[in-house]
């Protein structure tokens, strides 16, 4: 026996929060991130954090056409999200979305280029979409493949695949720059808009998000009802016990990956065909990092995702009016930004774990305390 | 559709009025003028079209809320998005200042016909014949001639002092891409630097990128190695100029004065002054005037000048000779690419070579603003092609 203080602080582990407290967790979290905000605004600037506050809402919201362009963004970053959303929950860590995107983006616009005008429009969207995806899906398979037979590590591997993909674009836009020595493609079919996305509903971003949204209720339904959602978790969960359970684990991991590399590609068919109908090495833009934020900040619920993707791009539009108003630039946007990461990523903390005050001074207890 | 029916008045009203201040100009006070900007103020290349905007606000009277600037847009659709939101805000016009910003930009001013888009150093607007759609440039090459001949002073020094040999008189150019507008650029500095030390001879290296001070540092460290007793720059960070002080060698550079980078060796910088024309284009506006298709202009009109020679490191008798200069170009009795001065491949340039050599000249950027000399000329080197 012995007799130890107990300190001030207990952290005990919860074990379920009931929705109502967790929702009131959260809520207080981004309250006080922006209240937080706010007063490092007002410290570092002396703005008014109220005017800095509505700026970011009419920078993200404040016209139809805003509205719009950040509705799009969400859209091909929700996608992204979506795609390394079944790789991470079977813990295959996935670092290399950006580069599947780039050569999805590549292979769409390899297609356009050489077939815009040559072949009917239905069958220049079929090839450009299912090229897209094959292009992703070999990508991601790769590091998949070498995971599955030889146990490589998936990260630094999907990583390096990352810059792979950036030096064929860089290779092939010596063949497609327009004009010559600009290094950059440029818009292309400007004039005749072949390969480009037609609109929706009047809407020149409707199809990019009737894609995604489509895709969001599938891979929920994908994750959460089907024999292979099911199987990714258990291989997320244990490989061992999958084995155990007699699930292919190789065969998992393969599958999984194609399909990840797949959506990934096909976000590159929506950047290039249905947004900048360019493709450069920025194509991507940091996406596929930021994507896997989303992922894991929703835990994995694809309609959590749209939340988070709608926040972080909100944030990115919001901070380019801020730059132009009051010449703050988009560091200080990211300083906020992560003021608000901040906040919510520590109240997970909370969710998780009780905090308890000292109840007694002295108490006796095992001698395992130590340990 | 409440909304649609209200957003479709206001567009109607915007038109309306769009259209009545095209035949009357527009009052100062109710101008808006946009700008997308490539980067911020930490970069030269922005901070120096930054300068030019304040310039043309200070001499039309505009107040600073009158600016609408987006800042660090990269050359995707962002510029798109940026041109759209511009225009959406009730600009009058709009400037760019990334070469690749061209094609976003004119795909916006199809949609916005009464509002002008100005584009700095484009191409497409000559052969485009687009209403709205302008671009501009200046002479820049003149203020690398200038700057050239800064150059040149110095290795006439060096070679007086026995640092060098004649022979020695090699130049180092740091460039960005392999394309006109850096070609045209290198060719005139090196004439400029030959015009005074004959022995001249030149090594250019590309990094392929516009602004990377890593790679403007290592490739001047490399033409330093290769023997290069001075360097000069076509790109926008102070990469060059920082290698040159740590090695102890002569450097002249681009945009913005280098003095506080290499305090013993920057001499001068070529620079370009972007108030003249954003003062000409938004003057237009108010007057309800129109633009002109290209526009570039040089010393004569203030748009072209060196930075502030480094009295700690110019050779002797430099102010006296570049203002000699400075004088002959805005008279136009110099011409920087004069044919008589150079050769390619051996042989003189005639006006059987090209449709742009007339009157024993090359009539850099007359018809249109964008430079477009592309030849190598004899005493350079390119170590880098892409």
């Amino acid at each position: 026996m012995n007799t130890a203080r107990e300190p001030l602080f207990h952290i005990v582990k919860r074990d379920g929060v009931p929705f109502p407290k967790a929702l009131a967790i959260r809520t207080v979290a981004v309250l006080l991130s922006l209240v937080a905000c706010a007063g490092v605004i007002f410290a570092l600037t002396g703005m008014n954090p109220l005017e800095v506050y509505s700026a970011y809402l009419s920078g993200a919201v404040g016209t139809n056409r805003r509205l719009w362009m950040t509705i799009r963004d969400s859209a091909t970053l929700l996608l992204i999200a979506l795609a390394i959303t079944p790789a991470f929950k079977m813990r295959f860590w996935n670092i290399g979305a950006e580069g599947q995107v780039l050569v999805g983006g590549l292979a769409t616009a390899a297609v356009m280029i050489y077939g815009g005008g040559a072949m009917p429009t239905w069958l220049l969207f079929t090839l450009m979409a299912v090229c897209s995806m094959l292009a992703g899906m070999v990508w991601g398979l790769i590091p998949a493949a070498f995971k599955a037979r030889y146990n490589t590590n998936e990260t630094l591997f999907t990583l390096m695949l990352n810059y792979v993909g950036m030096q064929l674009v860089t290779f092939s836009i010596v063949f497609w720059e327009n004009p010559a020595g600009s290094n950059t493609v440029g818009v292309i079919h400007q004039a005749t808009e072949y390969g480009w996305f037609p609109d929706l509903f009047g809407q020149k971003y409707g199809l990019n998000v009737l894609i995604v949204l489509s895709i969001t209720v599938l891979m929920f339904v994908y994750l959460r009802y089907s024999k292979h959602g099911y199987e990714i978790a258990v291989v997320g969960e244990s490989e061992n016990t999958a084995r155990y359970a007699g699930i292919n684990v190789g065969k998992i991991i393969l599958r999984t990956m194609a399909l990840s590399g797949a959506l990934c590609g096909l976000a590159g068919f929506i950047i290039v065909s249905g947004c900048s109908h360019t493709i450069s090495t920025s194509t991507a833009g940091g996406r596929g990092f930021t994507a896997i934020i989303v992922s894991w900040l929703s835990k994995f619920n694809p309609f959590t995702m749209i939340l988070v993707s709608f926040f972080l791009v909100f944030m990115e539009k919001g901070a380019i009016q801020i730059a132009s108003q009051f010449n703050l630039n988009e560091n200080a946007s990211d300083v906020l930004t992560g003021i608000i990461l901040f906040f919510i990523l520590g109240c997970e903390f909370f969710i998780n774990y009780e905090v308890s005050l000292r109840r007694h001074g002295r108490k006796e207890i095992k001698g395992w305390a130590r340990s | 559709m409440k909304k649609l029916v209200s957003l479709a008045l206001v567009l109607m009203l915007c038109l309306l009025s769009v259209g009545a201040m095209a035949e009357g100009g527009v009052p100062v006070e109710e101008l808006k003028v946009g700008f997308i900007f490539i980067g911020d103020e930490n970069e030269g290349y922005t901070a120096n079209h930054y300068n030019g905007a304040k310039e043309m606000a200070a001499a039309l009277g505009l107040s600073e809320s009158q600016l609408l600037i987006k800042w660090v847009v990269p050359e995707n659709e962002e510029c798109e998005d940026a041109a759209y939101d511009l225009a959406d805000q009730g600009c009058q016009i709009i400037f760019g200042n990334s070469f690749g910003f061209e094609s976003y930009m004119i795909n916006v001013a199809k949609e916005y016909p009464d509002v002008e888009f100005c584009h700095a150093t484009g191409t497409q607007a000559s052969t485009l014949g687009m209403a709205n759609f302008h671009n501009f440039f200046t002479s820049v090459y003149e203020s690398r001639y200038v700057s050239g001949v800064v150059a040149g002073m110095k290795l006439n020094e060096m070679i007086a002092n026995g640092v060098i040999t004649e022979d020695q008189a090699k130049i180092g150019y740091v460039g960005a891409f392999p394309y006109e507008e850096v070609k045209s650029g290198y060719t005139a500095f090196f004439l400029g630097a030959r015009s005074v030390c004959p022995s001249a001879t030149m090594d250019v290296k590309y990094t392929n990128s516009w602004a990377s001070f890593d790679l403007e540092k290592e490739a001047a460290e490399a033409l330093i190695a290769g023997g290069c007793v001075l360097i000069s720059q076509h790109a926008d960070t102070t990469g060059a100029p920082t290698a040159c002080e740590e090695a102890g060698v002569p450097v002249v550079g681009y945009n913005v004065s280098m003095i506080a980078t290499a305090p013993t060796q920057a001499l001068t910088s070529a620079a370009v002054n972007w108030g003249p024309y954003y003062t000409y284009a938004v003057q237009c506006i108010v007057d309800g005037t129109e633009i002109v298709t290209d526009w570039c202009h040089g010393y004569a009109d203030g748009a072209n000048q060196i930075t502030e020679l480094n009295e700690a490191a110019v050779a002797e008798g430099t102010a006296e000779k570049v203002a000699e200069v400075e004088a002959a170009l805005a008279d136009g009795s110099l011409h920087v690419f004069d044919c008589s001065t150079f050769t390619v491949g051996g042989a003189t340039l005639t006006e059987a070579d090209s449709e742009y050599i007339s009157d024993g000249y090359f009539h850099e950027s007359e018809v249109r603003s964008a430079p477009y000399f592309g030849y190598v000329i004899d005493g350079i080197t390119e170590l880098t092609a892409q």
